[in-house]
């Protein structure tokens, strides 16, 4: 129906009726809106990023006397811990793989092996944090290193929610198996984990490879 | 004075910061703190009397349904309200009072802790939940669809908002609030300058309640653009809505910059970190470029939805579509793209220089252009209008009268070397008080006034509306026009008491305004009052008492949970207007069992566990802070674990609801 067929009164109620309500209507199926609804989500989170960058921006330079990019950071280490992101995210790329086949197991192996480079990751940053701590380069030392924490610490909380809710799902697929709000929910984790490659990239690009030009 | 002095030195694993000196000694603190425990306690006993609290869980506290929810936000704004008024009128007794050497009767560390909380309570706490709660109920009402788009997401939203506010009340009864101004800004906002509790309560009040309104922002903008009737184009969307869908995404895009800001403040404050600090590197500016960048966009989230009822209330008291239509939607798109774009005019005296500064200044002007656009259009709309002056268009007058005032000032501060000389004086004061009042609040009231028959079933009281109206109008007109002739004399704000006898006359004016300002409110208690007692005389059985033109005016008021037994399809703009000119009569039977989202305490829950994190990390106490977010985080994903959040009603249920219905409408004659 559409505008330039809009009903005259020569119709009679039923077609009138049937004009202006729908009277045949079915259960919509749910979670209509929910991809739409993650991803204007994951918009606004980029906006908190957007925030601690712009930090990273002004006070970048604000070393207060204290140590700087070149004396602190060790692109090596920081490669290596790009590359296990990396890894990681083409893993989930294989579960979700697996479960567009619906092949339960797979999935669930392939998240398992996601978790495991996540939580490498993890683990080298935190080994970076500590290294930096130990040489007096705290979050407290500089307008800089309050920057930098924070911004790198951020996105590291996201990925340690990220390991809760992969956990999480790894559980609930194993209960409920492939169902289609398990794929949902997979699908928006899938989301959220890419996003949080994509803002490393962001953080390795303007942190750690321009900090050391 | 002592009370300033006082340091609050202790702490205890158990308690943290948290001892006998949090109880304020100030007789007028204390005098509220029993008026309120008194009354809380007369409530709780009522509902324990009447037996209510069942009822309380089951239909409202867990409810998921928009229109529910809808109700709990207006409720939750008007209680705040009256909190937020109470301090108004406080600031201006003190101000009235506090000249030749009389020290008024607030000591400074209670007055500014008053204007702090009087800015934060009205934005965050009243304009919000308003606009949210109008919001609520309309859109899914105005667009043809069942609830929103997320229904459990909206009960969690509204309990977050709850949650900021109630930890807001209660720093006025345990500890102190901050006394900062409503933004906080550092170095002012830093441990250094203020070590107690006053701003952990505004860190932590704001960023709860903002995570409701962050999700609350998701759930319209996928509701708005998912879950419209077959054939509402966009174009063929209500303006309420269109306006609805634009500061969404403003909510969206401005709040996790609020959460950001917050963020770095908080650990400013409580790791030592230094964004904001004055040594080491930080730097105060940032956050007040930061908190603009949300602060600005949020005026034109609270003003747009009304913008919005200003338009349906025009075409509908006017009886004539929108005049312009098209150029509405496009004023407001370009409102919400501009509103990013002027953030620093609210601190031109920082010193960016004149390039930076004219060009904000420029793109400030320029949001007058579409906002000028706007009102033409109302006035065009009314042209040649059969106009019926009921409460609703009486409250859109005021605010064209009033609004235009603002806005001109608007422009006047616009200027970068004019708000050389004005800014942060009380004429700024004046300028944004005669916005958001002249603006939201009498727009917040045409709303009440017109949606009310719909979400009970019966009208107002126009006796007591028109004494509302008339204490309100004139009321506000006193008590800030002496506000512009003070700040163009230099008269700064948050001054507690003066020097200059000569100008105490303006300020008697402004107090007797807020005193009219006080009758209006008291009216409009009167009136919501006298017209639940009369509800009988004033009831509307036809759904439809002002002769309405969109979709919501079509079902019964109230709605039936399900709003609509068959999902309306659209042809026009105005559909429910296209619906009766075309004659057709709703159909009676046929019907199917309706699939709805199932009620859930999760939200509420969740909700009191973060006040719980708020409240302990306010006052240090660690364990409880640690213990309430492990239990977020377990009892979320407990939630998720429930799969089944749906049900049917039943076709029977839906048979006698719409038969009740057919009644209703035949005994109204329609």
């Amino acid at each position: 129906m559409t505008a330039n067929t809009a009903p005259t009164h020569t119709l009679d109620q039923a077609q009138l009726q049937a004009a202006f309500y729908d009277l045949n209507e079915h259960d919509h199926p749910e979670g209509g809106s929910t991809m739409l609804g993650f991803w204007v989500y994951l918009m606004s989170d980029c906006l908190i990023f957007a925030m601690l960058f712009a930090a990273y921006g002004v006070l970048g330079g604000s070393l207060a006397a204290g140590p700087g990019p070149k004396d602190l950071f060790e692109l090596p280490l920081v490669a290596l811990n790009t590359a296990m992101l990396l890894f990681s995210s083409i893993t989930y790329g294989f579960a979700m793989l697996a479960m567009e086949k619906n092949n339960k197991g797979a999935t669930q192996a392939w998240l398992l092996v996601t978790a495991v480079f996540g939580a490498c990751f993890l683990g080298i940053e935190l080994y970076e944090f500590s290294n930096l701590i130990h040489e007096g380069a705290t979050p407290m030392r500089s307008g800089f290193l309050t920057a930098f924490f924070s911004l790198v610490g951020t996105h590291g909380l996201h990925v340690t929610f990220g390991l809760i809710w992969l956990f999480t799902l790894v559980v609930q697929v194993g209960k409920k198996g492939l169902i289609p709000a398990n794929k949902r929910r997979l699908m928006c984790l899938s989301l959220f984990w890419h996003f949080l490659d994509v803002i490393w990239i962001g953080v390795f690009t303007f942190v750690y490879l321009m900090g050391m030009l | 004075m002592a009370i300033e002095a006082e340091a609050h030195n202790h702490w205890s694993p158990l308690l943290g910061r948290l001892w006998l000196d949090a109880i304020p000694q100030e007789p007028i603190v204390l005098a509220t703190f029993v008026v309120v425990m008194l009354g809380g306690a007369a409530l709780v006993a009522g509902l324990t009397y009447f037996k209510l609290w069942g009822y309380l869980w089951k239909e409202w506290f867990t409810s998921v349904d928009h229109k529910k929810i809808g109700i709990m936000y207006m409720i939750l704004g008007l209680v705040m309200f009256l909190r937020g008024f109470a301090d108004a009128i406080m600031m201006r007794a003190q101000q009235a009072m506090a000249f030749n050497g009389n020290d008024g009767y607030l000591n400074a560390h209670h007055y500014d802790q008053v204007f702090t909380a009087h800015g934060v309570i009205m934005i965050f706490f009243v304009a919000m939940p308003f606009v949210t709660g109008l919001m609520n109920y309309i859109v899914p009402l105005q667009i043809g669809a069942r609830d929103v788009s997320f229904p459990f997401l909206n009960n969690f939203s509204f309990w977050m908002t709850t949650a900021g506010a109630v930890l807001t009340m209660m720093s006025l009864f345990v500890g102190e609030f901050a006394q900062t101004g409503w933004l906080a800004y550092p170095p002012l906002s830093n441990l250094a300058y203020s070590p107690w509790v006053g701003v952990d309560y505004y860190i932590w009040s704001l960023q709860i309640a903002g995570v409701g309104t962050l999700l609350s922002g998701v759930n319209l903008v996928c509701t708005i653009v998912k879950m419209r009737a077959p054939g509402m184009t966009m174009m063929r969307m209500p303006v309420f809505t269109w306006t609805s869908l634009c500061t969404n995404i403003l909510i969206v895009a401005a709040f996790p910059v609020l959460t950001a800001v917050m963020t770095m403040l908080t650990v400013d404050r409580y790791l030592g970190f230094n964004f904001f600090s004055n040594d080491f590197g930080g730097s105060p500016m940032m956050y007040v470029n930061l908190i603009w960048i949300w602060g600005h966009p949020e005026v034109y989230i609270l003003i747009l939805p009304l913008f919005g009822v200003f338009s349906e209330v025009v075409s509908t008291f006017s009886g004539k579509r929108l005049f312009g239509y098209s150029s509405m939607v496009y004023a407001t798109l370009v409102i919400t793209i501009l509103s990013y774009l002027v953030w620093l005019h609210h601190f031109f005296t920082m010193g960016s220089g004149a390039s930076v500064n004219s060009f904000f200044g420029i793109t400030t002007m320029v949001i007058s252009i579409p906002t000028g656009a706007k009102l033409f259009n109302w006035l065009f709309t009314m042209y040649r209008g059969r106009i019926r002056y009921e409460l609703p268009m009486m409250w859109t007058v005021a605010f064209m009268l009033t609004f235009t005032v603002g806005g001109m000032t608007g422009v006047l501060l616009a200027v970068p070397p004019a708000d050389f000389v004005l800014h942060n004086s009380l004429f700024l004061i004046a300028h944004f008080h005669n916005v958001i009042i002249g603006g939201v609040l009498f727009g917040i009231f045409a709303a009440i006034n017109f949606w009310w028959p719909k979400a009970f079933g019966f009208k107002l009281n126009q006796f007591w509306g028109k004494v509302s109206f008339w204490l309100w109008v004139p009321g506000f007109w006193f008590a800030f026009m002496p506000l512009y002739i003070l700040g163009l004399m230099g008269v700064t704000r948050r001054m507690r008491v003066f020097d200059d006898p000569s100008i105490q006359i303006w300020f008697v004016i402004a107090a007797f305004g807020a005193v009219m300002i006080a009758g209006g409110i008291g009216a409009m208690l009167v009136q919501f009052a006298v017209s639940i007692w009369k509800r009988e005389e004033l009831k509307d059985e036809t759904g439809d008492p002002w002769n309405g033109r969109t979709l919501e005016w079509s079902t019964s008021s109230p709605p039936p949970e399900y709003n609509f037994a068959f999902t309306p399809l659209v042809h026009d703009l105005d559909a429910w207007d296209d619906m009766k000119r075309c004659g057709v009569q709703r159909p009676t039977s046929g019907f199917r069992p309706i699939h709805m989202p199932s009620g859930t305490g999760t939200g509420l829950i969740l909700a009191g566990l973060s006040t719980s994190l708020g409240f302990a990390m306010i006052w240090y106490i660690w364990w409880l802070a640690a213990v309430s977010f492990a239990g977020i985080i377990g009892y979320a994903i407990f939630h998720t674990f429930n799969y089944k959040r749906d049900y049917h009603i039943p076709v029977e249920t839906v048979e006698a609801t719409e038969a009740e219905r057919t009644r209703q409408l035949a005994a109204a004659g329609a």
